[in-house]
């Protein structure tokens, strides 16, 4: 568990961050750097135009490596979801339930750019499958700005 | 050139059963090698015909199992890569090699003592190693950093994930997930000697359960068990002349798509037409190729049963049931022994029985071909066995009497 996380901290709903470095290398670092800023950018084929989340060396579709980083809205839509009920963690006992789920960015044309979050600020039983979200980032620390989702306000549902 | 019909699973031994931890003073060594000496006397067989391995899911080392039984020589060691999704195709691996001429007596197992950690638990003391993408002592990756933070730390969550989807693209309900829970049940009820779970399972029971992560409760795990399964495999003309009638293996085959990829806890851009699946559909496939013949051909089915969502995803990569349709295909009463079309998991599966990464089935599919099973499917000729869903590579079997 990181350091700024004592215990008493935890906050319902909020998964912990327990990874609080980015061990970032030039494929991953353009992704913190904007995260810092609170903006969502993510890696492109240069070559097919193809999205790659979590950033990979190389194009699953065309093999080539270049990409350019592109400014996401940071809104998107839930793919699929679950409520951990059950805390695996003692430090997760103040935490559950909580709702992880893979959300599909907006501005990607489906074209492979999901990412995997905690949602918070809502009500575990109001996730659906559809529900439109919107990113924020949690700046842990000079290095770390851990992304979660919040729903957006009136457009739940599918 | 394949593999059909040139080998046979010969011989197989099983410690008991554990409950989790429980199998402790013996260890994990202890367990292999007793399983191994069982199967070996079950086949009329010794330790000094031993030359190969075929293993899968970081298998207990075959080094120290060899040196421990005084093995004489050692002519084949492999394992598929990943993890419990190779269980089945352990024994194709055996075949291959049998059939290359680069071993003739194989032996494949899986042995397990959750003492001091729980497979798809936390560790001991700390969060999951692989949520950090450090196993095996490597040094965090970059990627670690995308996945760490994302509250999914646990095999449950990314199959309740799949089962989500599922649920939501075909109308698949949870009562269709009690019904794979309750046909497993009542098949472990009648084999108290080996099965961990034999109360009466009803529905309420199921829906009175506590949930675990959503939509999957705590009947729709696995059981955690300690245990041992092995079993001996030979080339098809040596097995005739061995104690047991041979099962001799029809077909195997294992992988996926690529971008099935690893665990959906690290990977999670499976195309869409894919990913609310068992990842099997291409394995399936080429499965029945090699074998040459349909689903309707299979009398007994032993499905990977790690979380009962699976089972009803499976039905349909296998082609027992139309895509999105397993869920209604399990609640016409199919999978019940004796009275369904395809009888699945006699023998309990992971959920009722022992979770001993899918060997179970494999010792469930070679009792029902001998005929001698507790929950015999009358005149059974063709088991067929899975291994996953779980990273690539998922896989499976299909023996034949």
């Amino acid at each position: 568990m990181a350091a700024n996380e004592k215990p008493g901290k935890a906050r319902r709903g909020v998964f912990p961050t327990i990874l609080d470095e980015t061990y970032a290398v030039p494929m991953t670092q353009p992704f913190w750097d904007a995260a810092k800023e609170d903006r969502l950018v993510a890696p492109r084929c240069m070559t097919c135009g193809t999205f790659r989340l979590p950033p990979a060396p190389f194009c699953w579709v065309c093999q080539a490596q270049e990409v350019d980083w592109v400014e996401l809205p940071g809104t998107g839509t839930v793919y699929t979801y679950t409520v951990v009920r059950h805390p695996l963690h003692p430090d997760l006992a103040e935490v559950v339930p909580y709702v992880s789920g893979l959300i599909e960015l907006d501005g990607t044309q489906g074209a492979g750019a999901r990412m995997l979050a905690n949602i918070i600020d809502c009500d575990p039983e109001q996730i659906r499958i559809g529900t439109r979200v919107r990113i924020m980032f949690d700046h842990v620390n000079e290095e770390m700005s851990t992304p979660r989702f919040r729903p957006l306000d009136g457009e739940s549902g599918s | 050139m394949t593999i059909r019909d040139k080998t046979a699973i010969v011989g197989v031994g099983a410690t008991p059963y554990y409950r989790r931890g429980e199998s402790y003073p013996q260890t994990e060594l202890e367990m292999a090698c007793r399983a191994i000496l069982l199967a070996l006397e079950d086949a009329g067989l010794t330790v000094a015909d031993v030359d190969g391995f075929a293993l899968f899911a970081y298998g207990y080392d075959p080094a120290q199992v060899a040196a421990t039984l005084g093995v004489p020589e050692v002519r084949f060691s492999a394992q598929l890569t990943s993890g419990g999704g190779g269980s089945a195709g352990a024994l194709g691996l055996a075949a291959a090699a049998i059939e290359a001429g680069m071993a003739t007596c194989v032996v494949s197992y899986m042995t397990l003592q959750q003492r001091g950690r729980r497979i798809g638990g936390t560790a001991k003391g700390g969060f999951p190693e692989h949520a950090l993408g450090s196993y095996g002592g490597h040094a965090v990756s970059p990627l670690a950093a995308f996945t760490a933070n994302d509250g999914l730390i646990a095999p449950g969550h990314q199959f309740a994930w799949l089962a989500q989807r599922h649920m939501h693209l075909y109308g698949t309900k949870r009562e269709h997930f009690a019904e794979v829970c309750i046909a497993s049940r009542e098949n472990a009820r009648r084999r108290p000697e080996t099965a961990l779970h034999t109360k009466p399972l009803t529905l309420d029971d199921y829906f009175n359960a506590r949930m675990i992560s959503d939509p999957l409760c705590l009947f729709d795990y696995t059981v955690e068990s300690d245990g041992a399964v092995a079993v001996i495999t030979v080339a098809a003309d040596r097995a005739k002349d061995l104690r047991q009638p041979p099962a001799y293996i029809l077909a195997s085959a294992h992988g996926g798509n690529g971008r099935w990829g690893p665990s959906h806890l690290q990977w999670f851009q499976t195309p869409d037409d894919e990913f609310a699946s068992s990842g099997h559909r291409p394995v399936a496939k080429r499965l029945y190729e090699m074998a040459g013949i349909a689903p309707a051909d299979v009398d007994v089915a032993l499905l990977y049963d790690h979380f009962s969502p699976m089972v009803i995803m499976q039905l349909e990569d296998y082609g027992f049931a139309p895509i999105g349709e397993g869920g209604p295909f399990v609640a016409d009463g199919h999978i019940r022994w004796k009275t369904g079309s395809i009888p699945v998991n006699t023998h309990g599966g992971h959920l009722s029985e022992a979770y001993i990464i899918g060997m179970t089935h494999v010792r469930e599919a070679v009792e029902q071909l001998r005929g001698v099973a507790v929950n015999q499917v009358d005149g059974a000729e063709i088991a067929l066995v899975t291994g996953g869903p779980a990273a690539l590579p998922v896989s499976s079997l299909l023996l034949r009497r």
